[in-house]
C-alpha cells in the first residue's frame, strides 16, 4: 500500500503518487467548492461551478479509492455521478435562465427577497 | 436476480414514461386528464407495495421488507394527495401544465428507489431522481420572481447537499471496501474495521441527509423555499420528500451503521433538540403561514429524530407513527392553506384567517382540529405521535431529550393557537372564497384521520411496530 513516500533511486529522489496525496487534492477540491459557494458575493454562475468542482472532488475520490482496492464499483460509482452531475447542471442552468429573465441580475447579493 | 421484487418502481417508471408521451401528443390541454393517470399509477404502485414479496434484489442494491413498505405506503399516497391538492391551484394560477404531476409522479418513483435503497449508488440515484424534479416544480411558476428564487435557493443547497453526501460516500467506501449495507455492517460489526476516514464519512453522509430533512442546522433554505414555491408544491415538499428522507436515514444509521451507534448518536441527538428548539423559536414571529409552516416542519422533524436518536426498537417505531401522523395533518393544513383565496387571488397570511370561523365554519374547524393536533393536544392524534417519541426517549434514559420536547411543544402551542385564535376570535376582514370539492375532501379524509386515530390506533402501531422489527432485526 503506497500511501505516497519519497524513494530514493540512483540518487535521485522519485516520488511516488499514492493514494494520500490524491485524497489530498479530492479533499483540497471540496473545500475550494464549499468555499465558493458560501463566499462568493458575485454571480450564480460562480456557484454552478463550484458545486461541479465539489462532484469533481467526489469522482477523484471514488477513482482513487477503486485503484486503491482493486474494486471497480468506485469507478462505476465514478459513472453514474458523471451522468447525474450533467442533468442537475442542464436543471441548474435552467433555473438560472427563469430568475435572470424574472430579475434581469444573476448577482448574489440580489437574490434576497424572500427573507424574515 | 429477481427482478420481479422490484416491481413497484419498474411499473411506475413504465406508467411515468407512457404518461409522459400520452400527455405531449394531443393538441388541447391534458393537465386533468394527466393528474388522474398519475394519480392511478401511483395508487397501482402502492397495491403492488401492498402484495410484494421480501428479499434482496438487483445485484443487492434494492431490498424490500415491512419497513420499506410502511414507508413506501406513506410517501405514495402524500404525493397522491400532493397532486390532487394541485389540481384547482395549478388552474387558477395558470400552472395547468401536464408536466406537473408527471415531475411529482418521477420524484415520488426517487423516494421508492430511495426507501428501498440497499447500497450507497441505490441511495445516491434514489436521492437524486428525488431532487431533480423537486428543482423544477419549486421554480415552476415561472413568470413569479419569487418561485425562480424559491428553485434557485433550493438547487443550490441541494446541490451541495448531495454533493457532501457524496463525498461521505466515498470515504465509507474506500475505507469500508463496500457500497453494499450489507457488507458494510459486517465489516463494522468487528470494531477494528472501524477506521477515523469511515466516522467523517458517516458525518458527511449525515449532513447530506439533514440538508435533506430540513434539521438544524442546515435548514436555513426551508423558509425562503417554502414560502417562494407555489403552495401545493410546498404541500407536497413538506410531506413526502421528508417521509422518504427520513427513512433513508433510519435504514443507514440503524442498518449499515447500526454498531457505530455510539459514533453517530450524538450528532443526531444536537439535530433534535436544536430543530426542537428552532421551530419552536423562529415560528412565533412569522406572519406567513407558508413560513410559519416551514418552520413547523422543522420542529416536527426534530420530533421524530427523537426517535431515531434513542436507537432502539421502540425508538424507531415512535419514529414511524411519528412521521405517519405528521404528514395527515401536514397534508391537512396544506389543504387549508391552498384554499385560501380571497377575490381569485391566493392569500397566504395569518390575518388572512381573521373570522373564518364566522364566514366558513367547515374550513375553520378543521384547520383548528389540525392546529390543535400539532400542538400536541389530547385526544388528536398529533399528541399520540409526541407520546410515543417521549415514551421511547424516557425509557431509553434520554431524559434531557424528552424535557427538551415537552418545552418547545409548550412553546411551539403559542403559535398554533394563535391560528385558532385569529379564526375564532377576530372581526372577519371579508370571507375566503368557497373551498373546492377536491380540497374539502382531502380536508376532510385528513381530519377525520387526525380527529378518529385515538379510536382505532391498533392497526398503526402494528404496522409500524412490524416495520421496525424489520429494520433492526
Amino acid at each position: 500500500m503506497a500511501l505516497g513516500m519519497a524513494r530514493v533511486m540512483g540518487g535521485i529522489t522519485e516520488m511516488v503518487i499514492g493514494l494520500a496525496h490524491y485524497l489530498t487534492v479530492g479533499a483540497i477540491l471540496l473545500v475550494l467548492g464549499v468555499f465558493g459557494i458560501f463566499l462568493n458575493r458575485k454571480n450564480v454562475i460562480v456557484i454552478l461551478m463550484s458545486v461541479e468542482l465539489i462532484l469533481l472532488s467526489v469522482n477523484l475520490n471514488f477513482v482513487a479509492f477503486s485503484a486503491w482496492l482493486d474494486d471497480l464499483t468506485g469507478q462505476v460509482f465514478a459513472m453514474f455521478v458523471l451522468t447525474v452531475a450533467a442533468a442537475e447542471a442542464a436543471i441548474g442552468l435552467a433555473i438560472v435562465v427563469i430568475y435572470f429573465r424574472n430579475r434581469g441580475s444573476i448577482e448574489v447579493e440580489d437574490i434576497s427577497t424572500l427573507k424574515g | 436476480m429477481i427482478w420481479t421484487l422490484a416491481l413497484p418502481e419498474l411499473a411506475l417508471a413504465v406508467s411515468g414514461l407512457i404518461i409522459l408521451a400520452a400527455g405531449v401528443i394531443p393538441k388541447q390541454d391534458t393537465f386533468f386528464p394527466v393528474s388522474m393517470a398519475c394519480v392511478g399509477a401511483l395508487l397501482l404502485a402502492a397495491v403492488l407495495v401492498l402484495g410484494q414479496g421480501e428479499g434482496t434484489a438487483l445485484g443487492g442494491h434494492y431490498v424490500a421488507d415491512a419497513f420499506s413498505n410502511f414507508m413506501k405506503v406513506l410517501a405514495i399516497g402524500a404525493a397522491a394527495v400532493g397532486i390532487l391538492l394541485s389540481l384547482d391551484f395549478n388552474e387558477k394560477e395558470g400552472l395547468a401544465r401536464f408536466e406537473f404531476p408527471v415531475l411529482m409522479l418521477f420524484a415520488t418513483l426517487g423516494m421508492m428507489v430511495m426507501i428501498s435503497a440497499n447500497d450507497l449508488l441505490a441511495l445516491y440515484l434514489g436521492l437524486e431522481l428525488l431532487s431533480l424534479p423537486l428543482y423544477v416544480i419549486a421554480a415552476f411558476n415561472r413568470d413569479s420572481s419569487r418561485s425562480a428564487e424559491a428553485g434557485l435557493k433550493y438547487f443550490v443547497l441541494g446541490a451541495l447537499a448531495s454533493g457532501l453526501l457524496l463525498y461521505g460516500s466515498s470515504l465509507v467506501y474506500g475505507f469500508a471496501g463496500t457500497t453494499n449495507f450489507d457488507r458494510l455492517g459486517e465489516a463494522f460489526a468487528e470494531p477494528h474495521g472501524i477506521s477515523a476516514g469511515v466516522i467523517v464519512g458517516i458525518v458527511f453522509v449525515i449532513t447530506g441527509l439533514a440538508f435533506k430533512v430540513s434539521a438544524v442546522p442546515f435548514h436555513m433554505w426551508t423558509p425562503d423555499v417554502y414560502e417562494g414555491a407555489p403552495t401545493p408544491v410546498t404541500a407536497f415538499f413538506a410531506s413526502a420528500p421528508k417521509v422518504a428522507a427520513i427513512a433513508l436515514l433510519a435504514r443507514v444509521l440503524l442498518g449499515p451503521f447500526g454498531d457505530l451507534v455510539a459514533q453517530w448518536q450524538q450528532v443526531i441527538l444536537l439535530v433534535s433538540i436544536g430543530s426542537m428548539i428552532l421551530g419552536a423559536f423562529a415560528a412565533i414571529g412569522q406572519r406567513n403561514l407558508k413560513r410559519l409552516m416551514a418552520y413547523s416542519s422543522i420542529g416536527h422533524v426534530g420530533y421524530a429524530l427523537m426517535g431515531l436518536a434513542v436507537g432502539s426498537d421502540i425508538g424507531l417505531r415512535g419514529l414511524l407513527i411519528y412521521m405517519a401522523i405528521y404528514v395527515f395533518m401536514n397534508l391537512g393544513t396544506f389543504a387549508v392553506l391552498v384554499a385560501m383565496r380571497r377575490q381569485g387571488r391566493a392569500v397566504e397570511g395569518v390575518d388572512d384567517l381573521a373570522g373564518l370561523g364566522r364566514t366558513d365554519p367547515v374550513m375553520a374547524m378543521w384547520m383548528a382540529v389540525f392546529m390543535f393536533s400539532m400542538a400536541g393536544i389530547p385526544p388528536l392524534a398529533g399528541f399520540f405521535g409526541k407520546l410515543y417519541v417521549f415514551l421511547a426517549a424516557v425509557q431509553g434514559g434520554f431524559w434531557t431529550l424528552a424535557v427538551v420536547g415537552v418545552l418547545t411543544s409548550v412553546i411551539s402551542a403559542y403559535y398554533y393557537l394563535r391560528i385558532v385564535k385569529v379564526m375564532y376570535f377576530d372581526a372577519p376582514i371579508g370571507s375566503l372564497d368557497r373551498a373546492p370539492a377536491s380540497l374539502t375532501v382531502v380536508m376532510a379524509g385528513t381530519g377525520l384521520f387526525t380527529l378518529l386515530f385515538a379510536l382505532w390506533p391498533a392497526p398503526m402501531l402494528a404496522a409500524a411496530q412490524a416495520a421496525a422489527t424489520a429494520l433492526l432485526g
